[in-house]
Protein backbone atom coordinates (compact mmCIF):
# COMPACT_ATOMS: atom_id res chain seq x y z
CA UNK A 1 0.00 0.00 0.00
CA UNK A 2 1.34 3.37 -0.93
CA UNK A 3 1.10 6.37 1.32
CA UNK A 4 -0.43 9.56 0.05
CA UNK A 5 -0.35 13.02 1.51
CA UNK A 6 -3.85 14.36 2.32
CA UNK A 7 -3.39 17.16 -0.20
CA UNK A 8 -2.52 14.77 -3.01
CA UNK A 9 -5.49 12.50 -2.30
CA UNK A 10 -7.84 15.49 -2.06
CA UNK A 11 -6.62 16.69 -5.42
CA UNK A 12 -7.30 13.24 -6.82
CA UNK A 13 -10.78 12.89 -5.42
CA UNK A 14 -11.98 16.48 -6.16
CA UNK A 15 -10.45 17.66 -9.41
CA UNK A 16 -11.20 21.37 -9.65
CA UNK A 17 -11.20 22.97 -13.05
CA UNK A 18 -10.73 26.68 -13.59
CA UNK A 19 -14.46 26.92 -14.32
CA UNK A 20 -15.21 25.31 -10.93
CA UNK A 21 -13.04 27.83 -9.15
CA UNK A 22 -14.70 30.70 -10.99
CA UNK A 23 -18.12 29.36 -10.05
CA UNK A 24 -17.16 28.99 -6.38
CA UNK A 25 -15.67 32.50 -6.25
CA UNK A 26 -18.81 33.90 -7.88
CA UNK A 27 -21.07 32.12 -5.38
CA UNK A 28 -19.03 33.30 -2.41
CA UNK A 29 -18.89 36.91 -3.62
CA UNK A 30 -22.63 36.90 -4.38
CA UNK A 31 -23.28 35.56 -0.88
CA UNK A 32 -21.09 38.24 0.68
CA UNK A 33 -22.90 41.00 -1.23
CA UNK A 34 -26.30 39.54 -0.37
CA UNK A 35 -25.46 39.49 3.34
CA UNK A 36 -24.59 43.20 3.22
CA UNK A 37 -26.43 44.86 0.33
CA UNK A 38 -25.86 48.30 1.91
CA UNK A 39 -22.20 48.14 0.92
CA UNK A 40 -23.38 48.34 -2.68
CA UNK A 41 -25.50 51.47 -2.25
CA UNK A 42 -24.70 55.16 -1.97
CA UNK A 43 -26.92 58.16 -1.21
CA UNK A 44 -25.58 61.62 -1.93
CA UNK A 45 -27.15 65.01 -1.14
CA UNK A 46 -26.08 67.86 -3.43
CA UNK A 47 -27.03 71.13 -1.72
CA UNK A 48 -24.81 73.70 -3.40
CA UNK A 49 -25.44 75.51 -6.65
CA UNK A 50 -22.09 76.84 -7.79
CA UNK A 51 -19.94 75.49 -10.62
CA UNK A 52 -17.14 74.36 -8.31
CA UNK A 53 -19.51 72.61 -5.90
CA UNK A 54 -21.41 70.87 -8.69
CA UNK A 55 -18.35 68.72 -9.32
CA UNK A 56 -17.78 66.74 -6.08
CA UNK A 57 -21.22 65.11 -5.85
CA UNK A 58 -21.28 64.26 -9.56
CA UNK A 59 -17.74 62.88 -9.59
CA UNK A 60 -18.37 60.71 -6.53
CA UNK A 61 -21.72 59.49 -7.87
CA UNK A 62 -20.09 58.47 -11.15
CA UNK A 63 -17.17 56.77 -9.41
CA UNK A 64 -19.56 54.83 -7.17
CA UNK A 65 -21.75 53.78 -10.09
CA UNK A 66 -18.69 52.74 -12.11
CA UNK A 67 -17.72 50.53 -9.17
CA UNK A 68 -21.07 48.78 -9.44
CA UNK A 69 -22.94 50.66 -6.72
CA UNK A 70 -26.58 51.73 -6.88
CA UNK A 71 -26.46 55.48 -6.42
CA UNK A 72 -29.17 58.00 -5.54
CA UNK A 73 -28.51 61.72 -5.69
CA UNK A 74 -30.80 64.18 -3.95
CA UNK A 75 -30.70 67.74 -5.18
CA UNK A 76 -31.95 70.21 -2.65
CA UNK A 77 -31.92 73.99 -2.22
CA UNK A 78 -29.23 75.51 -4.49
CA UNK A 79 -28.21 72.03 -5.59
CA UNK A 80 -31.26 72.13 -7.88
CA UNK A 81 -29.16 74.36 -10.15
CA UNK A 82 -27.14 71.29 -11.14
CA UNK A 83 -30.14 69.54 -12.68
CA UNK A 84 -31.85 72.68 -14.02
CA UNK A 85 -32.02 72.55 -17.82
CA UNK A 86 -30.06 75.83 -17.91
CA UNK A 87 -27.37 74.50 -15.60
CA UNK A 88 -24.61 75.66 -17.92
CA UNK A 89 -25.70 79.28 -17.45
CA UNK A 90 -26.75 78.96 -13.82
CA UNK A 91 -23.62 77.33 -12.42
CA UNK A 92 -21.14 80.09 -11.61
CA UNK A 93 -18.32 80.80 -9.23
CA UNK A 94 -18.36 83.72 -6.82
CA UNK A 95 -14.90 84.80 -5.65
CA UNK A 96 -16.38 86.92 -2.82
CA UNK A 97 -15.65 85.44 0.57
CA UNK A 98 -13.65 82.63 -0.98
CA UNK A 99 -10.01 83.17 -0.01
CA UNK A 100 -9.14 79.68 -1.28
CA UNK A 101 -10.01 80.49 -4.87
CA UNK A 102 -6.89 80.79 -7.04
CA UNK A 103 -6.70 84.32 -8.51
CA UNK A 104 -4.08 85.77 -10.86
CA UNK A 105 -3.27 88.35 -8.15
CA UNK A 106 -4.50 88.48 -4.54
CA UNK A 107 -7.72 90.53 -4.39
CA UNK A 108 -9.65 91.89 -1.41
CA UNK A 109 -13.42 91.33 -1.28
CA UNK A 110 -14.11 94.96 -2.24
CA UNK A 111 -12.52 94.18 -5.60
CA UNK A 112 -13.94 90.67 -6.11
CA UNK A 113 -17.35 92.09 -5.22
CA UNK A 114 -17.33 94.49 -8.16
CA UNK A 115 -19.74 94.02 -11.11
CA UNK A 116 -18.57 91.49 -13.67
CA UNK A 117 -16.33 89.60 -11.27
CA UNK A 118 -18.65 86.58 -10.99
CA UNK A 119 -18.69 86.25 -14.80
CA UNK A 120 -14.93 86.63 -14.93
CA UNK A 121 -14.28 84.12 -12.14
CA UNK A 122 -16.70 81.62 -13.70
CA UNK A 123 -14.97 81.97 -17.06
CA UNK A 124 -11.59 81.49 -15.41
CA UNK A 125 -12.73 78.38 -13.59
CA UNK A 126 -14.28 76.90 -16.73
CA UNK A 127 -11.15 77.47 -18.79
CA UNK A 128 -8.99 76.03 -16.03
CA UNK A 129 -11.13 72.89 -15.99
CA UNK A 130 -11.10 72.68 -19.79
CA UNK A 131 -7.33 73.17 -19.95
CA UNK A 132 -6.85 70.27 -17.55
CA UNK A 133 -9.29 68.12 -19.51
CA UNK A 134 -11.72 67.81 -16.62
CA UNK A 135 -15.09 66.46 -17.75
CA UNK A 136 -17.84 69.05 -18.10
CA UNK A 137 -20.90 69.01 -15.85
CA UNK A 138 -22.91 67.93 -18.89
CA UNK A 139 -20.63 64.93 -19.45
CA UNK A 140 -20.89 63.92 -15.80
CA UNK A 141 -24.69 64.25 -15.82
CA UNK A 142 -24.95 62.22 -19.03
CA UNK A 143 -22.68 59.54 -17.69
CA UNK A 144 -24.54 59.40 -14.35
CA UNK A 145 -27.81 58.80 -16.20
CA UNK A 146 -26.17 56.21 -18.42
CA UNK A 147 -24.99 54.38 -15.28
CA UNK A 148 -28.55 54.55 -13.91
CA UNK A 149 -27.80 56.90 -11.06
CA UNK A 150 -31.14 58.10 -9.66
CA UNK A 151 -31.41 61.88 -9.84
CA UNK A 152 -33.99 63.11 -7.36
CA UNK A 153 -35.10 66.73 -7.00
CA UNK A 154 -36.25 67.81 -3.56
CA UNK A 155 -39.96 68.58 -4.03
CA UNK A 156 -40.13 71.09 -1.19
CA UNK A 157 -37.34 73.31 -2.55
CA UNK A 158 -38.68 72.95 -6.09
CA UNK A 159 -41.94 74.45 -4.80
CA UNK A 160 -40.31 77.10 -2.60
CA UNK A 161 -38.11 78.33 -5.44
CA UNK A 162 -41.09 78.28 -7.85
CA UNK A 163 -39.57 75.84 -10.31
CA UNK A 164 -41.83 74.03 -12.74
CA UNK A 165 -41.13 70.31 -13.17
CA UNK A 166 -40.34 70.82 -16.86
CA UNK A 167 -37.53 73.24 -16.00
CA UNK A 168 -35.32 70.30 -15.10
CA UNK A 169 -33.26 67.99 -17.29
CA UNK A 170 -34.67 64.71 -18.58
CA UNK A 171 -34.81 61.63 -16.41
CA UNK A 172 -35.15 63.10 -12.94
CA UNK A 173 -37.53 62.13 -10.16
CA UNK A 174 -39.09 64.18 -7.40
CA UNK A 175 -39.00 63.19 -3.75
CA UNK A 176 -38.98 64.35 -0.16
CA UNK A 177 -37.01 63.91 3.03
CA UNK A 178 -38.58 60.55 3.85
CA UNK A 179 -37.70 59.23 0.41
CA UNK A 180 -34.10 60.23 0.99
CA UNK A 181 -34.03 58.70 4.47
CA UNK A 182 -35.43 55.46 3.13
CA UNK A 183 -32.57 55.37 0.64
CA UNK A 184 -29.99 56.55 3.19
CA UNK A 185 -30.74 53.86 5.76
CA UNK A 186 -30.15 51.19 3.14
CA UNK A 187 -26.88 52.75 1.95
CA UNK A 188 -23.55 52.38 3.65
CA UNK A 189 -22.22 55.46 1.88
CA UNK A 190 -24.07 58.65 2.78
CA UNK A 191 -22.69 62.02 1.78
CA UNK A 192 -23.93 65.56 2.29
CA UNK A 193 -22.26 67.97 -0.09
CA UNK B 1 6.07 47.98 -20.44
CA UNK B 2 6.74 44.57 -22.00
CA UNK B 3 4.41 41.78 -20.92
CA UNK B 4 3.09 38.56 -22.41
CA UNK B 5 -0.44 39.11 -21.08
CA UNK B 6 -3.09 38.62 -23.75
CA UNK B 7 -5.17 41.80 -24.02
CA UNK B 8 -8.77 41.66 -25.26
CA UNK B 9 -9.49 45.39 -25.18
CA UNK B 10 -7.40 48.53 -24.87
CA UNK B 11 -8.88 51.52 -23.03
CA UNK B 12 -7.09 54.73 -23.91
CA UNK B 13 -7.90 57.20 -21.12
CA UNK B 14 -4.83 59.34 -21.67
CA UNK B 15 -5.51 63.03 -21.05
CA UNK B 16 -8.72 62.35 -19.11
CA UNK B 17 -9.08 63.42 -15.49
CA UNK B 18 -10.84 61.80 -12.54
CA UNK B 19 -13.35 60.12 -12.69
CA UNK B 20 -13.25 59.55 -16.47
CA UNK B 21 -10.52 56.83 -16.59
CA UNK B 22 -12.59 54.71 -14.19
CA UNK B 23 -15.76 55.31 -16.19
CA UNK B 24 -13.97 54.32 -19.40
CA UNK B 25 -12.58 51.17 -17.79
CA UNK B 26 -15.97 50.24 -16.33
CA UNK B 27 -17.67 50.78 -19.70
CA UNK B 28 -15.17 48.55 -21.53
CA UNK B 29 -15.30 45.88 -18.84
CA UNK B 30 -19.07 45.63 -19.10
CA UNK B 31 -18.76 44.25 -22.64
CA UNK B 32 -16.21 41.55 -21.79
CA UNK B 33 -16.55 38.02 -20.46
CA UNK B 34 -15.07 36.89 -17.12
CA UNK B 35 -11.41 36.04 -17.59
CA UNK B 36 -10.87 38.55 -20.40
CA UNK B 37 -8.34 41.32 -19.93
CA UNK B 38 -8.36 45.07 -20.51
CA UNK B 39 -5.32 47.27 -20.73
CA UNK B 40 -5.95 50.81 -19.45
CA UNK B 41 -3.71 53.71 -20.42
CA UNK B 42 -4.04 56.83 -18.29
CA UNK B 43 -2.14 60.01 -17.56
CA UNK B 44 -4.23 61.13 -14.56
CA UNK B 45 -1.91 60.42 -11.60
CA UNK B 46 -4.97 59.76 -9.45
CA UNK B 47 -5.36 56.56 -11.46
CA UNK B 48 -2.48 55.08 -9.47
CA UNK B 49 -4.82 54.69 -6.52
CA UNK B 50 -8.17 54.84 -8.34
CA UNK B 51 -7.73 51.91 -10.72
CA UNK B 52 -6.53 49.40 -8.09
CA UNK B 53 -9.33 50.51 -5.72
CA UNK B 54 -11.93 50.23 -8.47
CA UNK B 55 -10.62 46.79 -9.46
CA UNK B 56 -10.94 45.49 -5.88
CA UNK B 57 -14.45 46.93 -5.45
CA UNK B 58 -15.72 45.41 -8.67
CA UNK B 59 -14.21 41.97 -8.14
CA UNK B 60 -11.86 42.41 -11.08
CA UNK B 61 -8.20 41.55 -10.80
CA UNK B 62 -5.35 43.99 -11.34
CA UNK B 63 -2.77 41.71 -12.94
CA UNK B 64 0.06 44.18 -13.20
CA UNK B 65 0.74 47.87 -13.71
CA UNK B 66 3.58 50.07 -14.84
CA UNK B 67 4.35 52.82 -17.31
CA UNK B 68 4.43 53.05 -21.09
CA UNK B 69 6.04 56.25 -22.30
CA UNK B 70 4.26 59.06 -20.44
CA UNK B 71 1.28 56.89 -19.60
CA UNK B 72 0.42 54.74 -16.63
CA UNK B 73 -0.69 51.31 -17.75
CA UNK B 74 -2.87 48.77 -15.95
CA UNK B 75 -3.80 45.22 -16.94
CA UNK B 76 -7.09 44.12 -15.38
CA UNK B 77 -8.77 40.76 -15.71
CA UNK B 78 -12.54 40.67 -15.52
CA UNK B 79 -13.88 38.86 -12.47
CA UNK B 80 -17.03 36.84 -12.07
CA UNK B 81 -19.41 39.67 -11.23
Amino acid sequence: MTMQTPAASAAETIPLTEADIRRIVKEEVTKAFASNPASRRAAIIASKGTLDWAYPPLILANAAAAAGMQVSMFFTFYGLNIIHRDFEKKLKVDPVGNPAMPMPVPMPDVVTGMPGMVTMASKMMRSRFAKNNVATIRTLLDSARELEVRLIACQMTVDVFDYAPEEFIEGIEFGGAAAFMSEARRSEVNLFI
Amino acid sequence: MPTDIHVDEVVDARGLMCPMPILAAAKAMKLLEPGQVIKVLATDKGSLSDIPAWAIDTGNELLTSGTEGDALVFYIRKGEL
